[in-house]
């Protein structure tokens, strides 16, 4: 638990963040009473359309089509839903949500629900009428990707030139209307070393939150593993320095980090728990425990179109796969922390050991352990390569390859 | 340099600071929990009846002092400790960045 969850007797603080495998995290009895009946928040993946082209993108490589995307009234459906079951914060995402045309019907249908509005965006199309226009329809707060500090180098890892002055300026007026700002910075081995530079810049631009996300490997991340993996001694750096900026900017900037956990000896609480407290909305309608479910074969998905997100989150076979704890096999079963981390993650036992039952190889009780940290390690070894860029080009390519599991310890 | 405007500090909280919540945090009666939630970016902060108590009175005109008086004579407690206690938990949240001098 991180500084920013602990108690002080009055007021407890349960984070509801966006990124892959974040989700809830709390303490214990808190996120329990919140998510008793319904999740507390909301991923909504509006289209899967992107002006960047990142090769740490989390999103699935089979991107969805355009004429799949649910319509508007489909979407404002699902924000009237989310807010009569109990959803209490919406992350509007994508890809790019600015990309749809229909955004401000969709965030005055989320205000109009009583949702807490966010908008997850890289900003290189907004424009200053429209960011007034979301703002005035009752947008609360705005997240904006920065892929490096250095202009030069963000714009060759997001594959868009121009892209830093752009969305300096939209940083700049979301401050100017009063409406806070999130710096997300996307950590990998291309940029880690800007950690530092990071913080100088969410601070020179009045942000009242930064986000040091480390990338997690899954979708077009775990294809490109071997670009974005960084040393041992970089990331252990690079979580010091945001320990003690942490402490140093108390009251000034909030901090939250996203640690890569190749290199942990226990394994995330992916998503505070399959189905606990978050769930998420893909471009066609798909709803997902995690915005990576769908990498796991087994799982089928009810779809907005066809039934209500309440019957969904209560009832659907893919949230209940791995609710709770009695889908475990050992050693998670018997493990003390089972009721801590869950197990971590279940995309990640699925990619790497072929089973989303095993225990997530970020586990140092895992037999996959060993081999995931030696592939890390040498990965980060080697020369840097470059990124298959996210693209609709390179997604029918990748396709085609095969991905091999891990194998196990003897 | 002048003209430069002077980097954000750390709110210090005492009894004379005149404490207001920034306009991106809700407070929220959330009926379907039946309880009080403050909304802020990425966060529910779950106050109890006390930390409403206070949150309800930040109004950014009344001091620490005046919102312990308030309180001290409402619910008949020693404004001394009730002063304290807000402090404390004034403190916590303007460290978090949600409480405003």
């Amino acid at each position: 638990m991180t500084e920013q969850q602990k108690a002080n007797g009055h007021v407890q603080t349960v984070s509801v963040d966006d990124e892959p495998t974040t989700g809830v995290e709390g303490s214990q009895d808190v996120t329990a009473e919140l998510c008793a009946l319904a999740p507390i928040g909301l991923l909504a993946e509006l289209t899967h359309r992107c002006p960047l082209q990142c090769g740490y993108c989390s999103n699935p490589i089979e991107l969805e089509r355009v004429a799949n995307e649910l319509t508007t009234e489909e979407w404002c459906s699902v924000m009237r839903q989310a807010g009569e079951m109990g959803v209490l914060q919406i992350h509007l995402s994508g890809g790019e949500p600015c990309v749809r045309k229909d955004l401000e019907e969709i965030v005055s249908a989320a205000s109009e629900a009583g949702l807490y509005t966010n908008l997850i965006t890289a900003a290189v199309t907004l424009k200053r009428e429209r960011l007034e226009g979301l703002v005035k329809r009752g947008l609360d707060h705005v997240q904006i990707s920065f892929q490096d500090v250095d202009p030069e180098n963000a714009e060759h890892i997001g594959g868009y030139p121009g892209a830093t002055q752009k969305k300096l300026d939209v940083a700049g007026w979301v401050t100017e209307m009063g409406v806070p700002l999130t710096v997300n910075a996307p950590i990998h081995r291309k940029n880690i070393k800007s950690v530092p530079a990071y913080v100088d810049l969410a601070i020179k631009l009045g942000a009242q939150r930064l986000e040091i996300a480390h990338a997690q490997y899954y979708g077009w991340a775990f294809l490109n593993r071997a670009a974005l993996i960084p040393t041992y001694e970089d990331t252990l750096a690079s979580i010091e320095f945001v320990e003690e900026a942490r402490e140093r900017l108390k009251g000034v900037l909030t901090i939250d980090m996203v640690v890569p956990d190749y290199y942990a000896k226990r394994p995330k609480p992916c998503m505070g728990g399959w189905a606990k407290g978050f769930m998420n909305v893909t471009p066609a309608g798909k709803v997902l425990p995690c915005h990576a479910a769908e990498s796991i074969p087994e799982l089928e998905f009810d779809n907005v179109r066809t039934r209500k997100l309440r019957d969904i989150w209560l009832d659907g076979s893919a949230f209940n796969a791995f609710r709770g704890t009695s889908w475990m096999k050992e050693p998670c079963r018997s493990c003390a922390f089972k009721d801590i981390d869950y197990g971590g993650c279940r995309c990640q036992a699925m990619a790497m050991t072929g089973d989303p039952r095993n225990t997530d190889p970020a586990c140092a009780l895992s037999p996959y352990h060993a081999e995931m940290v030696n592939f890390a390690k040498e990965e980060a070894s080697k020369p840097p390569t470059e990124f298959l860029y996210r693209n609709p080009r390179n997604a029918a390519k990748a396709l085609k390859a095969k991905e091999e599991t891990l194998l196990p310890a003897e | 340099m002048t003209g430069e405007t002077p980097p954000p500090r750390r709110l210090m909280v005492d009894r004379e600071t005149k404490p207001k919540l920034p306009p991106y945090l809700k407070l929220r009666h959330d009926a379907g929990r039946d309880r009080w939630v403050l909304l802020a970016p990425e966060r529910v902060l779950t106050p109890d009846q006390t930390a409403v108590a206070v949150l309800q009175l930040c109004d950014g005109e009344r001091s620490v002092k005046e919102i312990a008086a308030k309180l001290a004579e409402e619910y008949s407690a020693p404004v001394d400790v009730i002063a304290a206690d807000i402090v404390e938990l004034l403190q916590d949240l303007a460290d978090k960045g949600y409480v405003k001098g």
